[in-house]
This record gives C-alpha cells, structure tokens and sequence, in this order.
C-alpha cells in the first residue's frame, strides 16, 4: 500500500472493504510478502506442512503457499473475498470466521501461521461492542494453543503508529508468545516491510531484515519486543521532518532526480548539537 | 470442508466446553480427486482424533473399510495410507451444517465453506 492509499481499516469494516485489491500491482506486492512471511517461517525443508491462513482473502498468499507444497486452511470475514477465493478454485480449505472472536482449532494442530496485511483490522473497533484489546488478546491466546510447539506465526502489517504496534506486541506476550518485528528495508520508503514474527513455546532467534546495498549497515533493523525504539511516520503517511528517514527520503529523492548527493555514511543524518 | 479440517474444528462459543467434535449434518457431498503425497498423510496421522474421523466418515457414508482404530505400522502400508488421504483430503462436504454436541448450536455450510462468525454475547 503506497502512502498515497487511505488506510482501508478507516473507511469501512473488512466485510465491505474487499475487491477494491484486486489490481495486478497489489497482486505482485501480496505475492513477494507471502513468499516473504513462508521464509520466515522456517519450515522444515522439503516437507509438506500444514499451515494457518489468517485473513486470507481471495487465496493470493494460499496459492503461494500450495505452490511451495504445504496443505493450508484460510480464514477470512468477508464472504465476498472468499468467493474469488472459491471461483480461483484454491487449494486450501475456507473458514468464513473474525479472527477476534477466537480461532475454532482444537490445540496444536498447526505447524505455522502466516497472515498478509490482515491484523490492522483487528486494531480498530467497528462496533461498539468491539474492544481491540480483548479481541486481539482472545485472537492470539487461541492461535497460540492452535499452534503445535515450536511453530511460528508470522504476519506482515502496515502499523499506523507505535501505540498500535505496543498494543499488538503486548496482547501477543500475554497469549504467551515471544518473538519481535523484523523490519526489512528500514530506509526506503516505499519498500519497507514490517514483519511480526511470533514463536509459540519455543524462543528462537529472531531473523535478521533484508536491506538494500546502500543503507548505512549500522543501523539496527531488527526489534525485540522489549527494547524497541521505531520511528513511525506521522498520520499523514509522512515522515517526521528532519528526522533520519526524511532525510534518508529526501536524498533517495534527490538521487533519483539526478541530482548530486553525498554518499551514506555513519555520520548521515546524525543528530547535531544545537550550535552546529 | 474437507474432513481434515472437520477434524480440527471445535466450537470456540464462550462457556463451551465440549466443542468437539463437531455434528456433521450434510445435504451435498462431493468427492474430488486430490495428488496423494504419503509423506503429509503419514505426518498427519498422529495429529488426528481417529475416532473423531471414522465417525465423520460414517456420517458421509463414506467410510469404505477404514479400520476403525489406527493400525501400527501405517507409515509403510500405501493402500492404508491412499485411503486415509481419501478420507481426509478428496471428501468435501458442499452443504449442510456443523452442529455442537454441547450446545446444540448449529454452523452452517455453504459453497463448502463453514460459517463460524459468532453472534452477540457468544
């Protein structure tokens, strides 16, 4: 989703919001983050496993996962995205189901869980009813014990701010899971991708975020639970002024223009003492 | 639905405690033909309530001489094996309904897709 898109979270609730993501565009980007989150997964290698789906849609991220030879069950709200699910003719088996309400499984059955731009839904309360943190905490409590040990969830999100990913992330360690968010090209704007990765019963170690050639290979791109210090862009979809990624924006920016620009080193974009 | 899935699914109302297994109530079955891979029949085996399928599989008048408890050495026997991913994987029930044994509760099936939203105070 490029900044320029409103969140569709905001508009209306997942049932409504559906075909507008059907544009061979959205359809490349959901493929390259669904072979994304398999390979965080770590599966076993030349094994058929058996995997979770949340939010799956109209089985862009199945068929990725059919094609790697996994067995898969999706589960999505809208009846509208599982009929393209259903006239594609995917592989895995459908659930009409709202993750918040708790996942239907009995314990230990999966061997991993992928989840493609589906969890920011759960943040926002469409009926009054609804409070995020109580379907967050009854979604993850459930995935947990339908998770066998040692399997991992992994969900690629777009977080608005970090209250919501703390909200996410606390829910999770409470569901008893471990884990953090494994950022791949923290310093492109438009290629950056966030990963929660969970682990259910087993602490592993957490995998390190792709990035390009160029970034300054100093920066950390990975973030534990516990000491995480992310910067977020604004509600607007832009980066805070002045800070690290808008210059790293704006250089990015002059570069492609043509324009002559200083190479990245560690200094780039340090912060300077007031009289500099 | 496919009886592997059937063979997951629980109830997950509030307050229930005895959500599985699941009541299958059919009114279209169909059977389809699936790539049999010996290697994730095998592996799933163990994770099944046998019972649980060979009861599934009764209620679809499917169930064809499967044994009705787990034979030892099922990871080398192929025709046990082809007829467990059978079972599991190429039997898919169209519609109907999933009823809790509990609670009596009913989820519906259409287009092979179970409906598990719950309602208000659930």
């Amino acid at each position: 989703m490029s900044s320029s898109c409103r969140r569709p979270e905001h508009m209306a609730p997942p049932e409504v919001v559906s075909e507008r993501f059907q544009h061979s565009r959205m359809i490349e980007i959901q493929t390259q983050m669904s072979e994304r989150a398999v390979e965080l997964l770590s599966l076993p290698e030349d094994q058929p496993c058996y995997l979770l789906d949340v939010g799956c849609g109209s089985g862009l991220s199945g068929d990725y996962l059919s094609e790697a030879g996994h067995y898969w069950v999706g589960v999505d709200i809208s009846t509208a995205m599982l009929d393209v699910a259903l006239q594609r003719d995917v592989e895995g088996d459908l659930l009409l189901g709202d993750m918040g309400e708790g996942l239907p499984f009995r314990p230990g059955m999966f061997d991993g869980c992928i989840s493609i731009s589906a969890l920011q839904w759960l943040c926002n309360a469409d009926k009054k009813t609804h409070s995020p943190p109580k379907r967050l905490y009854r979604f993850f409590s459930t995935l947990y014990s339908s998770l066998a040990r040692g399997a991992r969830a992994v969900f690629q999100i777009y977080p608005e701010n970090s209250e919501q990913l703390e909200l996410i992330t606390a829910q999770a360690m409470k569901a008893g899971f471990t884990g953090g968010m494994v950022v791949d090209y923290p310093n492109s704007s438009k290629a950056k991708k966030f990963f929660l990765c969970l682990f259910a019963g087993v602490s592993g170690v957490l995998p390190k975020g792709l990035c390009s050639e160029s970034t300054d290979r100093g920066v950390s791109n990975q973030a534990q639970f516990t000491a995480q210090r992310s910067r977020f862009k604004n509600m607007k979809g832009k980066s805070v002024k002045k800070s690290k990624d808008w210059i790293m924006e704006k250089k990015e920016r002059r570069r492609r223009q043509g324009k002559d620009v200083r190479a990245d080193t560690k200094y780039t974009a340090r912060h300077r003492k007031p009289r500099f | 639905m496919k009886l592997l899935t059937h063979n997951m699914l629980t109830s997950h109302v509030k307050g229930v405690t005895k959500g599985y297994p699941l009541i299958i109530k059919a009114t279209e079955v169909k059977v389809n033909e699936l790539e049999f891979n010996a290697q994730f029949v095998s592996r799933m085996i163990p994770k099944l309530e046998w019972s649980a399928l060979i009861q599934a599989a009764e209620w679809l008048g499917q169930s064809q001489d499967l044994p009705s408890a787990l034979i030892p050495d099922y990871e080398n026997d192929e025709e046990f094996l082809r007829k467990v991913h059978r079972i599991l994987l190429e039997v898919e029930v169209i519609e109907g309904c999933l009823q809790c044994p509990e609670s009596g509760r009913e989820f519906p099936i259409s287009k092979g897709v179970p409906n598990m939203l719950l309602n208000e105070g659930e």
